[in-house]
């Protein structure tokens, strides 16, 4: 069973709040789901191929593209909380 | 005429011939979206819609136009769609408007697609449902004391009930399968990469597609051609380009797997899908019995890299730059608050697996463990695709449940997805299309094909619509 300080450590860790209920239904679901995940250890040995699918990847420029101002101004009207162009936070220390 | 029953073809038709135009249309569809119970749409614009409708029937006056213009279609509310509200089925983000459109959206704008409005999802498409949606649940169309499947129910609801022509879901362990399976109607999983994810709210980024709900298979093959292909904005997708397929059934290798048949398995539903492949086989295929034994296995590590991809992405709700946010008390206050308050169980309860599994002294059990049986689900698919051409499976253990039916029961919903997560470990393509039914309640045939082979996929299952008329 997970422990109710376990869960409490994971939430603060995924910074969400959670109720004294929330944590209790997540100490039972955790526990269950967590517990269901066992059964990979009975996976046997799995060598992995040298695929003949060649796998390679995919980049860009590294370079400025301009944008029209116009998306700027729509991000900074989404913040919760701005002055001027910037999105204002609360203090960080 | 009751506009809202036609298909892409015959409304193309319709549309070509003058019989009609694109407004007439939308405004069949508007009316049924407005009478509609089902809670299939969370918005529609209706003057929006018919300023689209109206461009959409001057180009159509100029002649030599292509299928998709004019045709109104629902989009799911996981897809930014510029100025319109995108809630992704979420408090966090209930009066959120997408800055941009999808990359899908642009393409659907260009080919002259009417957007009537956003469809109902399962919060962040978490869910095989739509239970888990915040703005409550979405009702099949079949039975409505029963869900329409999830993540896409809205969408999936909507094609089913004439409320759209087609639809756009997403998919990333069977979110556009299911719901076209218990609603009645053609939904295709693309493989990883041949539609681009730009404007999609990710849910698992290694996963994640969008795809056609639609009437019948060729309006799936009309969309997927449209919005499959590269972006440059998504690095993910691939230089894919759809062809058509001559592929038939005579001749073609079905692979049948065993350990999807198994137990749990409603026999009414295994009947209608071995009646399916009968009548393949009657049709000039061979059916040939294999083996996916990662199957067992595969539930319990898509439900560890998944969670552990959410955990990332569910990260940028934060209350900062967007969305719900409670600004009392200090930074970390406000992390805690507004999470705790917009975001749902069932995205919470994703989170939290997917921060154990990635956190310091776990990692190795669980995420290395599953990244590792990911490779032997791939190999399994690599194997059965060196002997058979396609493989044919049911979508879902069971038909539409009945709502309220499998809540508070997180690992049981889980379960659902076991014939529709495996293949999505592997990315590569599939579609559900209508078998039969149980009752009123719809089944679905799943057929699986390999990387980029949705044209044999789309072939075959036009062959197999025919016969399962």
């Amino acid at each position: 069973m997970i422990s109710k300080e376990e869960v409490q450590h994971i939430a603060k860790l995924a910074r969400l709040e959670l109720t004294e209920k929330e944590t209790e239904k997540m100490q039972k679901d955790l526990t269950e789901i967590l517990g269901y995940f066992d059964l990979l250890k009975n996976v046997p040995e799995i060598t992995k191929n040298d695929s003949k699918k060649e796998v390679k990847n995919v980049l860009r420029k590294d370079e400025i593209l301009p944008k029209d101002n116009s998306m700027a101004e729509k991000l900074i009207a989404a913040a919760p909380d701005k002055k001027d162009d910037y999105i204002k936070v609360k203090a960080i220390f | 005429m009751d506009l809202t029953t036609l298909t892409i073809r015959e409304a193309h038709e319709g549309l070509k011939k003058g019989e009609f135009t694109s407004v007439d249309l939308a405004k069949a569809y508007l009316e049924k979206i407005k009478r509609s119970d089902l809670n299939s749409f969370l918005s529609f614009d209706e003057e929006s819609a018919l300023r689209q409708a109206e461009e959409a029937d001057k180009k159509i006056k100029f002649g030599n136009f292509g299928m998709l213009m004019g045709i109104p279609c629902s989009i799911k509310d996981s897809i930014l769609v510029e100025g319109k509200k995108c809630t992704a089925g979420s408090k966090i983000l209930e009066n959120y408007v997408a800055p941009y459109d999808a990359t899908v959206i642009k393409k659907l704008y260009e080919a002259g697609a009417v957007i009537l409005g956003k469809t109902n999802t399962d919060e962040f498409t978490m869910g095989v449902s739509t239970e888990n949606s915040a703005f409550g649940v979405t009702k099949n169309p079949n039975d409505k004391t029963r869900v329409a499947g999830g993540s896409s129910g809205g969408p999936a609801a909507a094609v089913a009930a004439n409320e759209a022509c087609f639809s756009l879901g997403s998919d990333t362990g069977g979110s556009i399968r299911l719901p076209a399976s218990f609603c009645g109607v053609v939904g295709l999983n693309p493989t990883y990469g041949a539609v681009s994810r730009y404007g999609a709210i990710a849910m698992a980024s290694s996963l994640d597609q969008i795809g056609p709900i639609a009437k019948n298979v060729e309006d799936a093959k009309i969309i997927f051609n449209v919005i499959s292909g590269k972006d440059k904005m998504d690095a993910t997708s691939a230089d894919y380009k759809f062809e058509e397929s001559k592929t038939e059934l005579k001749g073609l290798k079905i692979g049948v797997p065993k350990e999807y048949f198994a137990e749990g398995i409603d026999p009414e539903v295994e009947k209608i899908i071995k009646n399916a492949i009968k009548k393949a086989e009657n049709s000039g295929a061979k059916i040939v019995e294999i083996s996916l034994p990662s199957t067992e296995y595969a539930i319990a590590c898509y439900y560890i890299i998944v969670p552990s991809e959410i955990s990332a992405n569910l990260s940028r709700y934060d209350g900062i730059k967007y969305g719900l946010s409670e600004q009392d008390g200090n930074l970390l206050d406000v992390y805690l608050k507004s999470r705790g308050k917009g975001l749902g169980e069932e995205p919470k309860r994703r989170i939290m697996i997917g921060t154990y599994c990635l956190s310091s002294g776990y990692y190795d059990a669980y995420y290395k463990k599953a990244q590792e049986v990911r490779e032997f689900v791939k190999q399994d698919f690599e194997k059965a695709f060196s002997e058979v051409d396609l493989i044919f499976t049911p979508v879902s253990p069971v038909p539409a449940f009945k709502i309220g039916e499998k809540s508070g029961d997180p690992l049981s919903m889980y379960l659902m997805d076991i014939y529709t997560c495996p293949l999505k470990l592997a990315g590569i393509p599939a579609i559900s299309i209508p078998a039969g039914n149980m009752g009123n309640l719809p089944v679905g045939l799943q057929i699986i094909g390999n990387h980029f082979e949705e044209n044999k996929i789309l072939a075959i299952a036009e062959e197999m619509e025919k016969l399962l008329k």
